[in-house]
């Protein structure tokens, strides 16, 4: 066990755990953008910013806790880097209903940048959500620094995509859902299609929206697959 | 052949010397500056002419790395007469061999010219460009064939690994790296015997060292001179550090975009296997390590030690949150000390002339040299060592030379992009990592960029955050969207449409990058923004609320006109001028259209009366 001190709270806490836990574990809220439970801390959003006793900023999420830490989780240095970040977000994404939100908690009022409706902060969480729940690796970022963006290999419709629509469910921008039934998009697109998103490969993995067949847009439904099924790259799938 | 033990290898070292003492030499700058300038032919020419005058077998010809007067290049030096010619070209080569090898009699308008005795000079410490250094790590650069171990053998090469590996213990070598004082070459000046103990306690049997290679400041060429120059220098205090840690595997990461470096890597660790000093059983003592190259694909932020191992292990070079260290987590999660060039070049020489020799060079807290490239609008550009400690003046002004013809040196930019510009009046400051970072900049890995009043600083900052925005991952927000926007705001300045506010609105975000971003690319992004605003205000105020450029550089707040007065309508810039923008009669005074004008700046370069002014 970990002991340290949040707020001036002292916290004890599972070895290896982050500062974010510690914090939550004695209730106290620190907003999180590209951070999920579910899957990896990538420290890219900035939002979580703790301030250290040595006057450092770090991200909580990927921050470990540390025996005789002392975070504050609040101190001014940190909201004021909070909101400027906040600032940042919404001059890339206006419309989103998530960082208005995030706006409104932090008392920001205006965007002093000039603004671009990019419906994407690159945070990252869709590209986890597709190689550590999906398992498909369908896409990822290319290109870096202000070029940055995400898409499939080569801007083409991926072929390990399964149109899970894991990485719009997850988008807390909703960059991907707000293309249209016409928009061609090599991420995906493809709920606005009336044909039902689940090709028929699922068997009964990953399916974000909980036990396969469950939501009934599977092809075919729910079939337990036996040896007359037929094969698709060598894996029996249903029909 | 295989060395085995200390007495073969001193052995090997007295015969190769006896035998390098032989012969008259003539060391050719292999250098990428020199390169530039024709140094290849040069080579060729001494070749060709030793052959035809049947002296090929009595003198040795070779190209050395980096002598560091670039600016003086291609350069020539000659043993054992001790001369050392400056602007070589290929005609000259004939005379130097008839007159200067074989008589002995120097060739006067080759020879340096001190400028301000304007007296010429025989030697290269003679020159006050090298009079004022200390050249300790690149003692070799300019003497030795980098592509010959031998070479290096015969100069003292290896002895310090022979006698690690032989005398000391892990322990030990540890210690007196603590007790030298020596700190990272990279940038950040952490304590070096203080990373090697933290890796050698780490818990694990694979354990790695690095070699940061991946230098990509603009301007800067230390790291690579370095490399090309005395590869082995760099390879030996691998081999120490590794001994010292318990590392088996060694990296060398180094930029494709330094091909000749990566070339001449790949000839000396060839050559110290084939001499048993990578290997098994290195030395016959139960140590065995073997390096291997790694070459980056030209990523700045692959400097960042979290990214360089993401690119080692072959994934994308992004910087991961520290703790945990490369020490306690680092390639493939083995403990992993990486070190830069300069500092692993640092460890032979520690060794070999003792902890407390290298600690009284420098300052309380700084030891040793540090090696800077010296760009930039001053008079002597090229790779210098100084001791720490040195004065910002005594480098710009007596080992660089000073200003330009006409020209005044207003401010130095020092460690590159996540460094700062440091104005003239903090000059006196000493070159120590505690004074620079107090300053706002910091030693970084050694640029040195020198700029003069026709320096725009604003234009300057802009330019660095144009770099670094395009450098930048791109992870975290603070970074990208930062850089990106630092960027537009400095270009609105530049061109004359920003307001107070945006004055604000930069300094405030500049501080929350500073702050709030993943690595050390981002936190040290906002530096040249930050110290521009610090000691050159006035030229953003004058940027905004003039809308006027003092250094007459940012084209949108300038223009080029014609005084009637000094014009004697020479008609020497009708011509030059791309958009045929100035008319004029013979004799008569010119005008330039505004309309037409693209503010290129060639009539003014062109204009040999000075009549051609920026407002």
């Amino acid at each position: 066990m970990t002991k340290l001190r949040v707020n001036g709270i002292e916290v004890e806490i599972e070895e290896g755990a982050s500062l974010l836990e510690a914090a939550q574990h004695l209730g106290i809220e620190i907003p999180t953008l590209c951070f999920h439970p579910g899957l990896s801390a990538y420290g890219a959003c900035r939002l979580c910013v703790v301030e250290l006793g040595d006057g450092r900023l770090v991200s909580a999420c990927t921050y470990p806790a540390q025996e005789g830490l002392r975070v504050r989780t609040h101190s001014p240095r940190v909201m004021r880097a909070r909101r400027m970040l906040i600032e940042l977000l919404l001059s890339i994404c206006p419309s989103s209903k998530r960082l208005q939100d995030l706006a409104a908690e932090h008392q920001v009022e205006r965007v002093r940048f000039a603004v671009r409706d990019e419906r994407c902060i690159l945070c990252g969480l869709c590209v986890r959500m597709c190689a550590e729940q999906m398992m498909a690796r369908a896409i990822g970022f290319v290109n870096r620094g202000y070029r940055r963006r995400i898409t499939t290999p080569f801007d083409l419709r991926s072929e390990v995509c399964r149109r899970c629509g894991g990485c719009l469910y997850i988008c807390p921008v909703c960059e991907a859902r707000c293309q249209g039934v016409e928009a061609p998009s090599a991420v995906c697109g493809s709920c606005m299609t009336p044909a039902p998103t689940c090709p028929p490969v699922y068997e009964d993995l990953a399916c974000y929206m909980g036990a396969a067949g469950e939501c009934g847009t599977c092809v075919g439904g729910p079939r337990t697959l036996d040896s007359h099924s037929p094969t698709v790259a060598g894996r029996r799938v249903r029909v | 052949m295989r060395v085995r033990t200390l007495e073969q290898l001193r052995a090997l070292e007295h015969e190769l010397r006896a035998t390098r003492d032989r012969k008259p030499c003539v060391r050719v700058c292999g250098g990428t500056g020199c390169r530039a300038r024709g140094s290849e032919d040069v080579l060729g020419r001494f070749r060709a002419v030793l052959e035809s005058e049947g002296l090929a077998d009595a003198v040795e010809v070779k190209f050395t790395g980096c002598h560091g007067f670039c600016e003086r290049g291609p350069l020539v030096s000659l043993a054992p007469q001790e001369v050392f010619y400056q602007g070589v070209e290929v005609d000259d080569v004939p005379a130097i061999v008839t007159q200067t090898l074989a008589r002995g009699a120097v060739i006067e308008r080759l020879l340096a010219q001190d400028p301000i005795t304007g007296k010429r000079v025989r030697q290269e410490q003679e020159i006050p460009f090298y009079r004022r250094q200390q050249r300790i790590v690149l003692r070799f650069n300019g003497v030795i064939d980098p592509t010959d171990i031998r070479e290096y053998i015969a100069l003292g090469g290896y002895r310090a690994l022979g006698d690690v590996l032989t005398h000391r213990t892990p322990e030990e070598v540890i210690e007196i790296i603590e007790r030298s004082g020596l700190r990272g070459r990279g940038g950040a000046g952490f304590p070096t015997g203080k990373k090697w103990r933290l890796a050698r306690a780490a818990p694990g049997s694979i354990k790695y060292v690095i070699c940061n290679g991946d230098e990509g400041d603009p301007g800067a060429f230390m790291d690579r001179s370095l490399l090309e120059g005395n590869p082995h220098g760099v390879i030996e205090g691998m081999i120490i550090g590794a001994y010292a840690v318990g590392a088996t595997r060694g990296i060398i990461y180094v930029r494709e975009e330094y091909p000749l470096a990566v070339r001449t890597l790949q000839i000396a660790l060839a050559q110290a296997r084939e001499y048993g000093f990578l290997g098994e059983a290195i030395f016959d003592s139960a140590f065995s390590f073997d390096i291997e190259i790694v070459r980056g694909a030209g990523a700045f932020v692959a400097g960042e030690e979290t990214a360089l191992i993401a690119a080692v292990e072959g994934r994308v070079s992004e910087p991961r949150q520290r703790p945990p260290y490369p020490v306690q987590r680092g390639v493939w999660g083995h403990p992993t000390v990486i070190n830069n060039v300069e500092t692993w070049a640092n460890v032979p020489i520690i060794l070999e002339r003792g902890p407390e020799w290298f600690a009284r060079l420098g300052t309380a807290t700084s030891k040793g040299t540090k090696i800077f490239s010296l760009v930039g609008k001053v008079a002597n550009t090229g790779l210098v060592e100084i001791p720490m400690g040195m004065t910002l003046r005594e480098l710009v002004e007596e080992i660089g030379g000073g200003a330009l013809p006409q020209r005044e040196i207003k401010a130095v930019q020092i460690g590159g992009p996540s460094g700062g510009c440091l104005p003239k009046a903090l000059f006196d400051l000493p070159i120590d990592y505690e004074s620079l970072t107090e300053a706002g900049a910091m030693m970084g890995s050694g640029g040195l960029i020198v700029m003069d009043d026709r320096t725009c600083m604003v234009d300057v900052a802009r330019y660095f955050m144009d770099f670094l925005r395009d450098e930048s991952c791109g992870k975290c927000l603070p970074c990208r969207e930062g850089t990106q926007r630092m960027y537009e705001l400095l270009t609105a300045m530049c061109e004359g449409r920003a307001t107070d506010a945006d004055l604000d609105l930069l300094e405030e975000l500049a501080q929350v990058v500073k702050e709030t971003s993943l690595c050390g690319l981002g936190q040290t992004a906002p530096n040249p923004v930050l110290t521009t605003l610090r000691y050159f205000r006035s030229e953003y105020e004058a940027h905004i609320r003039q809308k006027r450029c003092p250094a007459g550089v940012c084209k949108a707040l300038i223009r080029y006109v014609i005084n009637a007065e000094r014009c004697t309508g020479c008609v020497a810039c009708v011509q030059p001028c791309p958009q045929h923008a100035i008319s004029g009669q013979l004799k008569q005074p010119h005008v330039i259209d505004q309309e037409r004008c693209i503010k290129c700046g060639i009539c003014h370069e062109v204009c040999q009366f000075g009549a051609v002014e920026i407002v």
